[in-house]
């Protein structure tokens, strides 16, 4: 302990280059943090999607609706246990920026198909007496600070009411919360015979199906058997695993973010590079100090650990307050206004960050210190 | 191992060679030194010819190449690295001709360093400390840095830090290589005062007749070899 303000010391021999060096570390672990909180968002819905559930689309693709009548006979296929719809209704809320997922379902097989969208047993009656009635996740309440009781207008960008009318008017009955991390809390739910009944077109189509098989291990084959049934049929289906269908919906937006991956991993790195190369060439300006450490009878194990420790602390200080900065930031919620609903930072992304900051110090300080420890005393001092 | 009493040091046919690359370069051949306990000698000698590498032998800062380093009845040119350098930390004071202070700590912190290698208690490293600053007469500047204080200044610090573990041997090399002449002779006065009236058994480089004057015994080096009293 008594060595420690040797170390100490060192960092403020040239403080503006420790200020540098700091900051270059810390933007580089905020950059990390802000990078998985966006992978992950990117790729959110995949790791929650249920592996019993199966997502059925129309073939063709997404925007192509699919009968409602499709329900009953998907809920006679062997193998099956539960069937639910859901339609994209992409209204909007005073302004575009101001982006949100709504969805007609009817509620009762809905909140039976997602038992991670949390609601009190309340909420639920009460929308099952609210024709108009929609339930909304937590952040997107909190984002608008919509309380039960609320009455919100929606526009609607493709579903106008019969009469020409394109504002919807929902009945806030209830907020829902994640059941487990990931769960996406940005979405509104309505009923679906209210919408079904008011739009001016497409009486009785909905936008996909959500599917529990009985047995996950047999997905598959329920799959092949409901796109079987409705094969050369005006609407062909493609029924696939959730996961996989998320991961489709996602892509449309996830190959910028995969872009944009790449280019802040390529940031991260050379910080990190640049940082190490200048806590290095701070110990080699430092050569004949540590040898006259060593003349003076200090071992050479003491100077490793006194340059290890150095690099150590510098990369201590800048790595953690970056991640700290960056769970702050994070925390503080999607930057983009509602493209990235699911916004966090993973804990394991959080734990190999923490790792990377000691493998930093470690790296930086290593080949220094191992420089400085076979230091020959004689030739440190002859370079003075 | 039953040295004479008297004596400190016993370099014992020493030979240094260098390689650099494939040139070797001979710089001590078959050398011979005794330094009595109590003794202040001054080694003297051209530019290269080996000076520093002597004085490095016999502090421990490197090994030779055949001979042995005998101090105190130890041989320690065969102790391990780790051995030599608590060695050093007990038995050997050094002052460099460039003080080779750190510049990042104060006078006292300076003196403080090979402190920290033994188990004194900080209010014993204090007392050692401030004892040591007040033999080079430098108590009042304690808290300044080395930018802060002269040459002269500086050099006592240095002799501070070699000082403060009261080690068996002070060795100088060149102390006043790089001072005028005033401040040259205060170091020169306190390094004399120090082997009288503190009994240190000091070896001191230079080239500087004037500081060799100061010393009870002169000998010089050249060829690889010391020839003893040539110039009294
Ligand atoms: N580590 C070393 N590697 C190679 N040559 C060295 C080394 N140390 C000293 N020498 C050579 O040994 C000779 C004596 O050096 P040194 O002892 O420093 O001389 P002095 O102190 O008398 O000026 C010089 O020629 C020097 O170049
Ligand atoms: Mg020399």
């Amino acid at each position: 302990m008594k060595f420690l303000y040797l170390v100490g010391c060192n960092l403020r021999r040239k403080k503006l280059r420790t200020i540098l060096t700091l900051l270059s570390i810390l933007i580089a672990f905020l950059l990390y943090g802000f990078l998985c909180a966006v992978k992950e968002a990117l790729n959110a819905g995949v790791s929650i999607a249920g592996a019993d559930r199966l997502v059925v689309r129309h073939k063709v693709s997404l925007i192509q609706l699919l009968p409602v009548s499709y329900k009953d006979r998907i809920a006679l296929i062997p193998g099956v246990d539960a069937v639910e719809h859901q339609t994209w209704f992409g209204g909007i809320y005073q302004d575009p920026k101001n982006f949100f997922a709504q969805m007609p379902v009817e509620p009762e097989p809905f909140l039976d198909m997602f038992p991670e969208f949390v609601i009190s047993a309340e909420a639920k009656e009460r929308w099952l007496k609210t024709r108009t009635g929609a339930i909304v996740g937590r952040k997107l309440a909190e984002r608008f600070k919509w309380k039960v009781g609320d009455r919100v207008p929606i526009q609607a960008t493709i579903w106008t009411q019969k009469g020409g009318e394109t504002t919807w008017e929902f009945d806030i009955v209830g907020i829902y919360d994640a059941g487990k991390k990931g769960v996406d809390t940005t979405q509104m739910f309505f009923r679906y015979d209210y919408f079904d009944e008011a739009r001016a077109f497409g009486e009785g189509q909905v936008g996909w199906y959500g599917v529990r098989v009985k047995d996950p291990a047999r997905a598959a084959e329920v799959a092949r058997k409901i796109d079987e049934e409705f094969a050369n049929s005006p609407a062909e289906t493609k029924a696939e695993p959730e996961g996989a269908f998320v991961q489709a919906f996602a892509k449309q937006v996830g190959d910028i973010g995969t872009i944009m991956v790449y280019i802040l991993s390529a940031v991260f790195f050379t910080i990190l590079l640049v940082a190490g190369n200048t806590m290095a060439q701070a110990v080699r300006e430092r050569t004949e100090e540590l040898g006259v450490l060593k003349a003076i009878g200090f071992t050479n194990a003491q100077v490793l650990s006194f340059v290890l420790a150095e690099s150590c602390f510098i990369s201590g200080i800048g790595g953690l307050s970056g991640l700290g900065f960056a769970w702050l930031l994070i925390a503080a919620g999607d930057p983009t206004n509602g493209a990235l609903p699911v916004f966090y930072f993973p804990t394991g992304n959080l734990i190999v960050g923490l790792i990377l900051v000691v493998v930093l110090g470690l790296v930086t300080g290593i080949v220094p210190a191992l420089q400085a420890m076979r230091l020959q005393i004689a030739d440190a001092l002859r370079r003075t | 191992m039953s040295e004479n009493s008297e004596i400190l040091v016993h370099v014992k046919d020493v030979e240094k060679v260098f390689r650099r690359g494939s040139e070797e370069i001979h710089v001590l051949a078959g050398l011979d030194l005794e330094v009595p306990i109590g003794e202040f000698l001054a080694l003297m000698g051209p530019s290269g010819s080996g000076k520093t590498t002597l004085l490095n032998l016999i502090g421990g800062l490197d090994r030779p190449t055949r001979g042995s380093v005998v101090i105190q009845g130890e041989r320690i040119d065969q102790l391990s690295d780790r051995r030599l350098a608590g060695w050093r930390a007990r038995h050997v004071g050094l002052v460099f001709q460039l003080y080779n202070l750190l510049p990042v700590l104060t006078a006292e912190r300076n003196v403080d360093l090979p402190l920290l290698l033994t188990n004194l208690s900080k209010a014993d490293r204090r007392k050692h400390v401030e004892t040591a600053l007040s033999v080079v007469g430098l108590s009042h500047r304690a808290k300044h840095f080395p930018r802060q204080l002269s040459g002269g200044e500086q050099q006592r610090v240095g002799i501070a830090r070699a000082i403060v573990t009261d080690p068996t041997l002070l060795l100088c090399d060149e102390p006043t290589g790089d001072l005028d002449r005033k401040a040259g002779d205060e170091i020169l006065d306190l390094l004399q005062a120090l082997n009288r009236e503190h009994g240190k058994t000091i070896v001191m480089v230079t080239h500087d007749p004037h500081a060799s004057a100061r010393a009870t015994r002169t000998v010089h080096l050249t060829k690889g070899q010391l020839s003893s009293e040539a110039i009294a």
